[in-house]
């Protein structure tokens, strides 16, 4: 059986599709939305000919959706995606990476 | 900020929207990371296209299921323990030797997972969605499956509400055999329709 190829390639995948079914179980979102934000990321010019970028459209939809849904905008997400970055340049090598560890602090 | 130690740790960019994704629909109580986890490991480890071979199996050993499973799939499939998460609804298609069932999502990648797992990389591409429906016949050529000119393709366009599984035929030279003997000549492939089961002597 070829089933090599449809595992996930990096732990994010993973992280973020299970992310959309979870928001789909708490019926926070409904299939049907979640097929149309998802079908309208990957309708866009430029995806990759092979799929390879699916899941970029993944976490693109989740970002639209909340958005829309008035739970987060684009300005505190990038926010938050720079915190964790700052939060991870701050980790020792080896220690688990937290929020908590970012020296800018404030995400409450 | 200056530090004293060299910056070994960094998240790549995909990672950090991840989990700024993550941090604020935990903070705001919509999403328990736990469950979270249990989905991941759900489809890294539990579901995958074995699920769907057993359905396979058991339809072409057992005509009672196979009505069943063509009559009410949800229900069919369902009975051996595998559901939908959102209760989408599945419906089975009968590949014959007048008809080739084949599906696809041409809006994004709707699939039935809990018989499949995951969608393959092609299954999600930009080709592959579009020329599915255009050109049914050049895609499976594609995939090296050359039909007989006067078998029909069919194609199933899945939704976010129904998903479809593929019945392929049942390979000559297996009467006799056992459902999970059986289960061993299905592929992932051959559900979609991008494939036909194996014949016998590949099965080893």
């Amino acid at each position: 059986m070829s089933g090599e190829e449809n595992s996930f390639a990096e732990p994010w995948q993973a992280q973020a599709f299970a992310l959309a079914l979870a928001l789909q179980d708490k019926g926070l979102v409904s299939p049907g939305e979640w097929a149309a934000a998802l079908g309208r990321e990957r309708a866009r010019v430029g995806v990759a000919a092979d799929g390879s970028d699916y899941y970029h459209g993944v976490v693109a939809a989740l970002e639209a959706l909340l958005a829309e849904k008035g739970l987060a905008d684009h300005a505190r997400l990038a926010e938050l995606a720079a915190a964790w970055h700052r939060a991870a340049r701050a980790t020792p090598h080896g220690a688990p990476i937290l929020l908590e560890n970012d020296p800018v602090g404030q995400h409450g | 900020m200056a530090h004293d130690h060299p910056h070994d740790n960094d998240l790549d960019p995909m990672t950090a929207r991840v989990r700024a994704l993550e941090t604020v629909l935990a903070e705001k109580g919509l999403i328990d990371p736990a469950a979270v986890d249990a989905i991941v490991e759900t489809y890294e480890h539990k579901v995958g296209p074995k699920n769907g071979a057993r359905v396979v199996a058991k339809a072409w050993a057992d005509p009672a299921f196979a009505d069943w499973l063509r009559s009410d799939a949800t229900a069919a499939i369902a009975s051996l323990g595998f559901t939908g998460r959102q209760g989408e609804h599945m419906q089975a298609v009968f590949n014959s030797a007048d008809t080739h069932n084949l599906v696809v999502c041409t809006l994004c990648s709707c699939y039935p997972w809990s018989v499949l797992g995951l969608p393959p990389v092609w299954y999600k591409s930009p080709p592959y969605r579009s020329r599915a429906v255009i050109d049914p016949r050049g895609v499976l050529e594609e995939f090296g499956l050359r039909l007989p000119g006067e078998t029909a393709i069919r194609v199933w366009d899945s939704t976010a509400e129904l998903r479809y599984l593929v019945v392929p035929q049942r390979p000559s030279g297996t009467q006799g055999w056992a459902e999970e003997a059986l289960a061993g000549l299905v592929t992932r492939d051959s559900m979609i329709g991008t494939g036909l089961a194996l014949a016998p002597e590949a099965a080893s």
